[in-house]
């Protein structure tokens, strides 16, 4: 069986909102799709293989955040050539904060992050939370967000989706997230990959078509992720 | 007594009276017009108390310890004031004390034993100071409200120094032993070396694939409960054992057992441990926490699943000869978020399946089986006709329901239709 290798990042101190959904999420779909799921953990200190095929990371607590900075930047160039080679990740909150240019805190003490989205964060005192729905070329995109940073998306940035309910970025410009090649990054957790099973299916492409060559994923029956799907969108 | 106070328990008496007759319970909205018209009422009455005011915190298993405490100072011969209407807010214990105190008199009481959320514990303690607090554990638990665990650790620091006698602290949180707390007024409780793997930290419980190693605290604990089995726990005390059979079953709850043990040592330092730990084996459950109904003969269990830890405990403990039914509600009181059903494992129903899926996220709990390998056979997001359907069904005879809080409420109170349940509601 084709092996897909998925790196799980910071699995200790970056998984807070049920962020193993994700990676549980992953791995099922692999199997249903007739692809055998090779799951690995990065730790602070391990090093980041480059035929790393998925890459998804979660959200942690301030003190997570800052555990993990400085092998987060000691990757940094890792992270930027796999980003380059269109490698599928997913950086959800504390994460996706941390791949963009810095995170300044409430102290106004400034944490550099790695680069790869064209975004600065601000720590706030005000939380966005509740549902989120959100409008993107997957269609609409449901989660729930919690998180006191406000991001910035600078220069020609693009956003990963348009707010249609919640908050978003920053509570202003109806922006969600940022994507660049197939770097995702989001506030949504719920976890976000089980309720939308078509953003799953796209990570699991990519890394296909990255490693063996052009493919198109069968069909698999989502009905109950579906109506999951369709219930959290309708929520108030 | 001050006339405005006189006044205000004949208020808080009419409304009370008034909001039964409209029947929506009525635990906290007295407690809270008193609060406004007299904001010292609850501390007044409570600073006359002689054996004084004992604090319950923690993410998991207040209600049941405030039970075991309170329930078992009763059996010791004291009377007591506790908030056991679940209403774990100021205002639910100034609607308690309108409840019980005569107009213009003083609570007959010896000692109030108070379940507080953290958030509150901290406004609580402003007004007053308890004579004992006891922290149960910290885990995560309806984050969109407490923001981050770090924070509920710090509030639970805050309640515990405001202790003016003694503190009873889990010696099995990591969270709650680096706090930094010492001195002589401090007990721990805890569990066994042997057991300690089923009684994870938050920390464990979201380790993916045994990356953390559980390490086993050397703090010396007052009260340990040394192992377990389904029909009795074995308790230690100044190295002897204590076997009981407790009428509270489950693991989870024999270590509440414990946590109420070692707080009553701290208030009656004069009573021999064997009465104590036989008072506690004698208290029953809390409503809608491991309480059994019997219904045409159906044994109907329902535990209350909060957040992942408690949820992890009650399927630890899950033997499966019995159906299963989940219900899970995204209401406030839930918590809104309901993420927290991926850091449960759910291998354990992998072999009896679930029966029955409810609740407002009855989809969300489906997918989570789903991608666990758990076959679910009957999805119906109305908790009504779940409770019917389940009812009606002839097969099995004992089941079990695993609810977040407002899904209990409901079950509850649609059982009460048909059953023994007593209680509130």
């Amino acid at each position: 069986m084709k092996k897909v290798k998925v790196l799980f990042l910071y699995p200790n101190e970056m998984n807070i909102y049920g962020d193993r959904g994700n990676l549980l999420a992953l791995k099922k779909r692999l199997e249903w799709h007739g692809y055998e799921p090779n799951i690995k953990y990065h730790h602070i200190g391990d090093n980041i293989a480059l035929d790393t095929d998925i890459i998804i990371g979660g959200g942690g607590q301030d003190s997570g955040q800052q555990k993990i900075h400085n092998d987060l930047m000691k990757n940094k160039e890792v992270f930027q050539k796999l980003a380059n080679n269109n490698t599928p990740m997913l950086l959800v909150c504390g994460l996706y904060q941390l791949f963009g240019n810095r995170f300044v805190t409430h102290n106004n003490e400034e944490m550099t992050g790695i680069n790869i989205f064209d975004i600065d964060t601000f720590a706030t005192k005000k939380r966005s939370i509740g549902n989120i729905v959100i409008d993107t070329e997957f269609g609409k995109i449901v989660g729930f967000e919690n998180h006191s940073g406000q991001t910035k998306l600078l220069n020609n940035q693009k956003a990963f989706g348009r707010v249609i309910k919640g908050y978003g970025n920053n509570r202003k410009d109806k922006s969600e997230g940022a994507r660049i090649n197939n770097v995702f990054g989001t506030y949504l957790h719920g976890p976000i990959l089980p309720k939308n099973p078509v953003l799953t299916d796209y990570l699991i492409e990519q890394a296909i078509i990255n490693k063996y060559g052009p493919t198109k994923l069968k069909k698999i029956n989502d009905s109950l992720e579906n109506a999951a799907h369709d219930i959290a969108a309708a929520l108030k | 007594m001050p006339k405005k106070h006189t006044l205000s328990v004949a208020a808080g008496k009419a409304i009370r009276h008034a909001t039964k007759l409209k029947g929506n319970g009525g635990s906290a909205l007295p407690g809270l017009v008193i609060e406004k018209i007299s904001p010292k009422f609850t501390a007044n009455h409570l600073s006359n108390l002689p054996l004084g005011v004992v604090v319950v915190v923690g993410t998991n298993g207040k209600t049941t310890t405030t039970k075991f405490i309170a329930d078992s100072l009763e059996l010791l011969g004291k009377k007591v004031l506790t908030n056991d209407t679940g209403s774990n807010y100021s205002r639910g214990i100034a609607s308690k004390i309108i409840q019980e105190v005569k107009t213009g008199s003083k609570l007959p009481h010896d000692i109030a034993v108070i379940e507080l959320d953290e958030i509150y514990a901290t406004h609580f303690i402003k007004k007053i100071k308890p004579d004992y607090v006891l922290a149960l554990n910290v885990m995560r638990d309806q984050l969109d409200r407490f923001g981050e665990i770090d924070n509920t650790a710090g509030y639970i620091k805050t309640v515990l120094q405001s202790a003016k006698k003694g503190t009873i602290i889990n010696a099995d949180d990591d969270l709650l032993t680096k706090l930094g707390l010492q001195g002589k007024k401090i007990s721990y409780f805890g569990v066994g070396p042997k057991i300690r793997k089923k009684f994870p930290t938050d920390s464990e419980l979201i380790s993916i694939e045994g990356s953390q190693q559980i390490k086993y605290s050397q703090i010396d604990r007052t009260v340990t409960l040394q192992d377990y089995d389904e029909n009795s726990a074995v308790f230690m005390h100044n190295n002897k054992r204590y076997t009981k059979s407790l009428k509270i079953k489950g693991g989870y709850n024999y270590q509440n057992a414990a946590a109420a043990a070692a707080t009553l040592l701290k208030i009656l330092p004069d009573i021999p441990f064997t009465k104590i730990i036989d008072a506690v084996a004698q208290v029953q459950p809390a409503f809608g926490r491991g309480e059994e109904v019997i219904i045409n003969g159906k044994a109907i269990t329902i535990r209350l699943v909060k957040n992942p830890g408690g949820f992890q405990q009650a399927l630890n403990d899950h033997v499966s000869d019995k159906e299963v039914v989940i219900a899970i509600n995204d209401n406030y009181a839930d918590g809104r978020d309901v993420s927290w059903l991926y850091d449960v494992d759910f291998g354990n129903l992998e072999k009896s399946g679930v029966d029955y899926v409810s609740g407002n996220r009855a989809y969300d709990m489906a997918v989570r089986l789903k991608y666990e390998g758990v076959a679910v056979n009957n999805i119906d997001r109305s908790i009504e006709k779940t409770i019917e359907k389940v009812l009606s069904n002839k097969s099995k005879q004992k089941i079990i329901i695993y609810a977040t809080y407002t899904c209990m409420l409901k079950i509850r109170s649609l059982l009460k239709n048909s059953s023994n349940i007593g209680g509130p509601l």
